[in-house]
């Protein structure tokens, strides 16, 4: 990997200390340049290729293109047809990993088009946070990624996963994820987007098929320039007592659009909330918001808000009177509503996220 | 050295198209707090909002005179940067920015820095310590927003103080905090102050030089606040106006 590679990968919370992860996994177009776990951590997990992970474990058939659908359109199509590589994460039966796990997709090729597939596993009873980071090496122009993930969270089990991206402007980007959690188990998924991009949409599902599991959704996305994004998550309330929480911060800059979705679907006694805001900071950008709830049993109990406008003049005035000047008021507001802290993070994966997002609101 | 900190002349404020105040005048004098009496709808917050700038360029004609300079061209952070500090009755929520944050924004602090041991012991002192990490008025109750408002006004070490109704919705606690921190600060720093109230309860913990009746949109009667508090809890408003004292015009 090169200077300016590596470089990059500080952006989307990746680091070469080996000490500070329990794990990592980097792949660059379609070759696997670390795929390896701390030695304080071998008998608590295991990080691997995929194509090695299907060689060693045939059981794994069984988690393999089981809760995201090959057919769901030309992506997965095209992912199943052709899979470069992506990480296989198992953490042990009761295990309790304190140190954040770490994996990196980088296209460092022009007009390269990745399609990677993940499976994580989090067994009964353990505890994992991963770091993902997916990015185009800063010389990189056309290109596309195409990321299956399959997540499976045991009973009792809980997994912290947040994914930083970093794309540019001729980049296509096409996520597809699904996440099966068990009983009392626990998902949060935070996703941080902050680069422009061509065009990228994701909507993740994740499914709280365990009595009393819990799925939490946010995101922080940042359109710039032309950028087009349609995000957004989605949970289905399947089991009883099951608890469900998006939330999406969006900003549209310049030319951008943004369509930012939320989805619950109540199929079982459950309480879950959808949040949804955006701010437009320019006259040519547009955000789309598309919350949507379905409650298919009276013992759902489903809510959202949602607001997208300009910055209120009244937040502006208010900090103006504490005497900062009318632009500054109005990046401390933007670098509030981009606030990492709504991820509920463990304080050093909190630190790490920080300093990326720091890094990359710095000129808001 | 001028006699007053504030002296507005002739000023008035339009709310949309509606004029508020019309040809106001009032002097504040140097270390003194003063309060400002009127109706509901007649123009005092507008008036204290005029004077920290954030009603300003066309929507606010005449002088405002701050120690002697005209500043009614001047924006809100300018204003504050001067000295003088407003305490909003029904401050915004704004997501992301914390109690802390606010802090560090009062007292000049980049946000990299931390809270000194004073500034700490402060938020403790007003009851705040556990909202330093919230986001700034998000779910505070109505005291809560009260006692924040007041700290970051008194940590921006404010010559004149504008505070917007510091004794509504506040518990009897809370009011005698909120009236001996205010009174406490004005004598200490030679401050002076210009308070909104209804019912003139901070006047137990506070002893204002002055009161000023907003009526009409000006003046229409000043003197002293307890005899003035008096005649509008017998006569009302209404009183007032049949009143015209001949202190008029501060």
């Amino acid at each position: 990997m090169d200077k300016r590679a590596l470089e990059s990968l500080k952006d989307v919370g990746i680091k070469g200390n080996e000490k500070e992860r329990a794990g990592s996994y980097f792949l660059s177009n379609r070759s696997v340049l670390m795929s390896r776990i701390n030695r304080s951590f071998k008998d608590k997990l295991e990080v691997m290729d995929i194509k090695d992970a299907l060689k060693k474990h045939s059981w794994l058939r069984d988690y393999y293109w089981k809760i995201v659908d090959k057919d769901q359109d030309e992506y997965t199509k095209a992912a199943y047809e052709k899979e470069d590589g992506g990480y296989f994460i198992r953490v042990f039966e009761g295990e309790k990993v304190d140190l954040p796990l770490q994996s990196c997709m980088l296209v460092s090729a022009d007009e390269f088009s990745q399609k990677v597939h993940n499976v994580i596993i989090a067994e009964r009873g353990s505890e994992a946070n991963i770091i993902s980071g997916c990015l185009a090496h800063p010389g990189v122009g056309k290109a596309e990624h195409i990321g299956i993930s399959e997540f499976y969270i045991k009973d009792n089990a809980k997994l912290n996963f947040t994914m930083t991206h970093r794309w540019n402007e001729s980049t296509v980007v096409r996520p597809r994820s699904s996440a099966l959690i068990g009983d009392s188990g626990k998902f949060v998924s935070n996703y941080i987007c902050l680069n422009p991009v061509k065009s990228l949409q994701m909507y993740p599902k994740a499914l709280c098929n365990g009595k009393g599991s819990a799925a939490v959704l946010n995101s922080l996305v940042f359109g710039d320039g032309g950028s087009c994004f349609d995000i957004g998550s989605r949970v289905l309330l399947n089991g009883h007592g099951s608890r469900g929480e998006v939330v999406s911060r969006t900003i549209a800059k310049g030319k951008s659009t943004v369509i930012a979705r939320g989805m619950l679907e109540g199929n079982a006694k459950s309480k879950a909330h959808l949040e949804c805001s955006g701010l437009l900071l320019s006259r040519n950008a547009k955000i789309h918001a598309v919350p949507e709830l379905f409650a298919n049993t009276p013992e759902a109990d489903l809510s959202h808000e949602a607001a997208v406008g300009k910055i209120a003049e009244k937040e502006i005035i208010y900090l103006m009177s504490r005497g900062v000047s009318k632009e500054e008021a109005a990046s401390i507001i933007t670098r509030g509503f981009m606030d990492v802290t709504i991820f509920g993070l463990p304080e050093k994966l909190r630190r790490s996220v920080q300093d990326v997002m720091d890094k990359a609101i710095k000129g808001f | 050295m001028a006699e007053e900190i504030l002296r507005i002349k002739s000023l008035y404020v339009r709310a949309g198209k509606k004029e508020i105040i019309k040809g106001l005048d009032l002097n504040i004098g140097i270390g003194k707090p003063y309060i400002l009496l009127g109706p509901n709808g007649a123009g005092k917050s507008t008036l204290l909002m005029a004077v920290a700038g954030i009603i300003s360029g066309s929507a606010a004609r005449g002088k405002i005179l701050y120690f002697g300079k005209d500043i009614s061209t001047k924006a809100a952070d300018q204003r504050a940067r001067l000295g003088i500090s407003s305490g909003f009755q029904m401050p915004p929520e704004i997501k992301g920015v914390k109690l802390k944050d606010m802090i560090k924004i009062c007292t000049g602090k980049s946000q990299s820095e931390e809270l000194s041991a004073d500034e700490l012991k402060l938020a403790e002192r007003f009851k705040l310590t556990e909202f330093l990490e919230r986001d700034i008025n998000v779910d505070f109750s109505g005291g809560e927003k009260k006692r924040a408002e007041l700290m970051q006004v008194l940590l921006m070490r404010p010559k004149l103080l504008l505070i917007d109704e510091p004794d509504s919705g506040v518990d009897i606690e809370s009011l005698k905090f909120i009236g001996t921190e205010i009174a406490d600060y004005i004598k200490k720093n030679n401050a002076s102050a210009l308070i909104i109230t209804h019912q003139g309860s901070i006047l137990e913990y506070l002893k204002a030089e002055k009161a000023f009746v907003l009526l009409n949109g000006r003046i229409e009667c000043s003197g002293r606040p307890e005899e003035i508090i008096t005649h509008i809890s017998k006569k009302g408003y209404e009183g007032c106006e049949d009143c015209k004292s001949p202190m008029k015009n501060g």
